[in-house]
């Protein structure tokens, strides 16, 4: 139950100023701006973009400095703003086929058209704590290669012209895109809904659940088919124009699982696949959300449905990290008229313990 | 027979608007006026004054399945009419509104007869020199992280 009750004004007002205060720290410390922000601490940058929903590089930023690095409050703060803004429609599917690749790997073949490029990567790093980044450091500028002049295609079209892998699944014309910003979320839900849910999900809840399907909570244990990173081109419908028109290129990540699968009655065996999706360079979460996408399809592929990672209720009423800081935080708001009432009660079934634990002491006493 | 040749011609012209689109909503704002401020700009109002809004990215499922939506990005957009009638349109990723009335204008400018031939040649041709040696950079950048793979060949078989 909630009750209004004035007061606080003034201790909330200074509150916040205090909060601004802190936010700056130490005066002596140059302050940092949104362009530092958005060059240096690039991957947090693209993690409030994918999981906040909205790809503006300046306003995770922002966001970001706003909230003193809490990366969570910097996704509510951008999930905020984004109802701010009207729509003006959705863009055309982007060809991740297309991608210019600043990043592609596969863990299934060695040799693949367009070559296994590591690009701007932590792996094959030491771990080790770089003193000379604490004193100001001039990295030296990249090396250049020739660039193939062959495409680049996915790994899963590779496998999939001898049959070997499923082929995506095809949308029945005109159907509908499901958007769980519009229409609240009713399950089963189809694969379009779940996958817009995992790609706003938060990273540390798939890499858990991902985790945990590997480990054999619901059997998952899939290759990396391919992980690319990069530029797509963006393109728009534009009513008033009368075509598509372009809106510049975002930068993706997309990774493709690749798993067993032993086939049924009907179907040949053949390998599966899970998708992954996000914006920026997000290769963790993305390769967490295709986890989880193929563990989500268990009851699609005739899986025994034992594990959380394979229930698409708990998944997906979970995943949202905006909606669970919410409800957990909430409990640090005044409930001193609902804790009254629970005080109340339990005196009263107190009372009622107390004196029915006396009567028979009183009879025996009597005896 | 005419009436293909007109269709053909407006896809052209299509095709032409939507190339000139693309290098310039991968250029900056400064840098795109810079260039425009060499030509003298011809009589035009704001149709549709510069606004801020969004649009829902769409991917598809494995990349090339169904849609879903991934999304939202930040856009601009504006529509500018030159006072010869051609009406342009500027759209672009981002919050910048200044942008899309600068890709409105240049939008217009190219579907005048008179005017195609300086905005292809003093801003859409540097901005397009500019955008591939950026790309081109990247690649090469890429290029180097290229694994080239041998095999260490054991013992005398």
């Amino acid at each position: 139950m909630y009750v209004a009750v004035k007061g606080g004004e003034r201790a909330i007002e200074n509150a916040h100023r205090l909060l601004a205060h802190e936010r700056r720290g130490d005066r002596d410390v140059p302050e940092v701006s949104l362009a530092q922000i958005s060059e240096q601490l690039s991957l947090g940058v693209d993690r409030v973009m994918t999981e906040g929903s909205l790809y503006d590089r300046e306003l995770a930023a922002l966001a970001i400095k706003q909230a003193r690095g809490d990366l969570i409050e910097a996704i509510f703060l951008v999930r905020a703003f984004r109802a701010t803004l009207p729509r003006f429609g959705a863009t055309e599917p982007v060809d991740t086929g297309a991608m210019q690749v600043r990043r592609r790997v596969s863990s299934t073949f060695k040799d693949i058209p367009g070559g296994q490029i590591l690009g701007p990567t932590f792996d094959y790093t030491h771990r080790l704590l770089d003193p000379l980044l604490a004193e100001g450091f001039a990295p030296e500028t990249p090396a250049t290669g020739e660039a193939s002049t062959g495409a680049t295609p996915r790994v899963t079209d590779i496998l999939g012209r001898d049959g070997l892998i499923e082929p995506s699944p095809v949308a029945e014309a005109d159907a509908p895109v499901g958007d769980l910003t519009r229409e609240p979320l009713n399950f089963p839900a189809d694969r379009d809904l779940r996958l817009q849910n995992l790609a706003r999900a938060d990273e540390g809840f798939l890499l858990a659940l991902g985790y945990s399907s590997q480990r054999g909570y619901g059997r998952n244990h899939p290759f990396a088919g391919e992980i690319r990173f990069g530029e797509v081109e963006v393109e728009f419908m534009a009513e008033d124009v009368g075509f598509a028109v372009p809106l510049g290129s975002i930068a993706l990540t997309e990774c493709q699982m690749v798993n067993q699968f032993k086939g049924s009655a009907t179907e040949a065996p053949c390998f599966t696949r899970g998708y992954g999706l996000a914006f920026g360079q997000s290769e963790r979460k993305t390769m967490s959300m295709a986890l989880v996408d193929r563990s989500l399809r268990a009851r699609e592929l005739g899986e025994e449905v034992i594990a959380p990672g394979q229930d698409e209720e708990f998944v997906m009423s979970h995943s949202d990290n905006v909606q669970a800081t919410g409800f957990v935080e909430h409990l640090k708001l005044p409930h001193y008229v609902d804790f009254q009432s629970e005080l109340g009660l339990l005196r009263k079934l107190r009372k009622e313990f107390a004196e029915a634990n006396e009567a028979p002491q009183m009879q025996e006493a009597a005896e | 027979m005419a009436g293909n040749e007109s269709l053909a011609n407006e896809n052209g012209g299509q095709a032409r608007r939507k190339a000139v689109m693309a290098v310039l909503a991968h250029s900056a704002t400064a840098d795109i006026a810079g260039h425009l401020a060499t030509l003298a700009l011809p009589v035009h109002e704001d149709l549709r004054a510069p606004e801020n809004g969004l649009v829902m990215v769409r991917g598809r499922v494995g990349g090339d399945g169904a849609p879903f939506n991934l999304g939202e990005a930040t856009v601009s957009r504006a529509a500018v009419r030159l006072s010869t009638g051609e009406v342009g349109f500027g759209y672009t990723l981002g919050r910048d509104r200044e942008k899309a009335r600068l890709i409105a204008l240049c939008d217009a400018m190219v579907q005048s007869v008179e005017l195609a031939g300086a905005i292809e040649a003093q801003v859409v041709a540097p901005l397009r020199a500019a955008m591939i040696e950026r790309r081109n950079r990247k690649v090469a950048e890429a290029a180097a992280t290229r694994v080239d793979f041998y095999t260490l060949v054991r013992g005398e078989g």
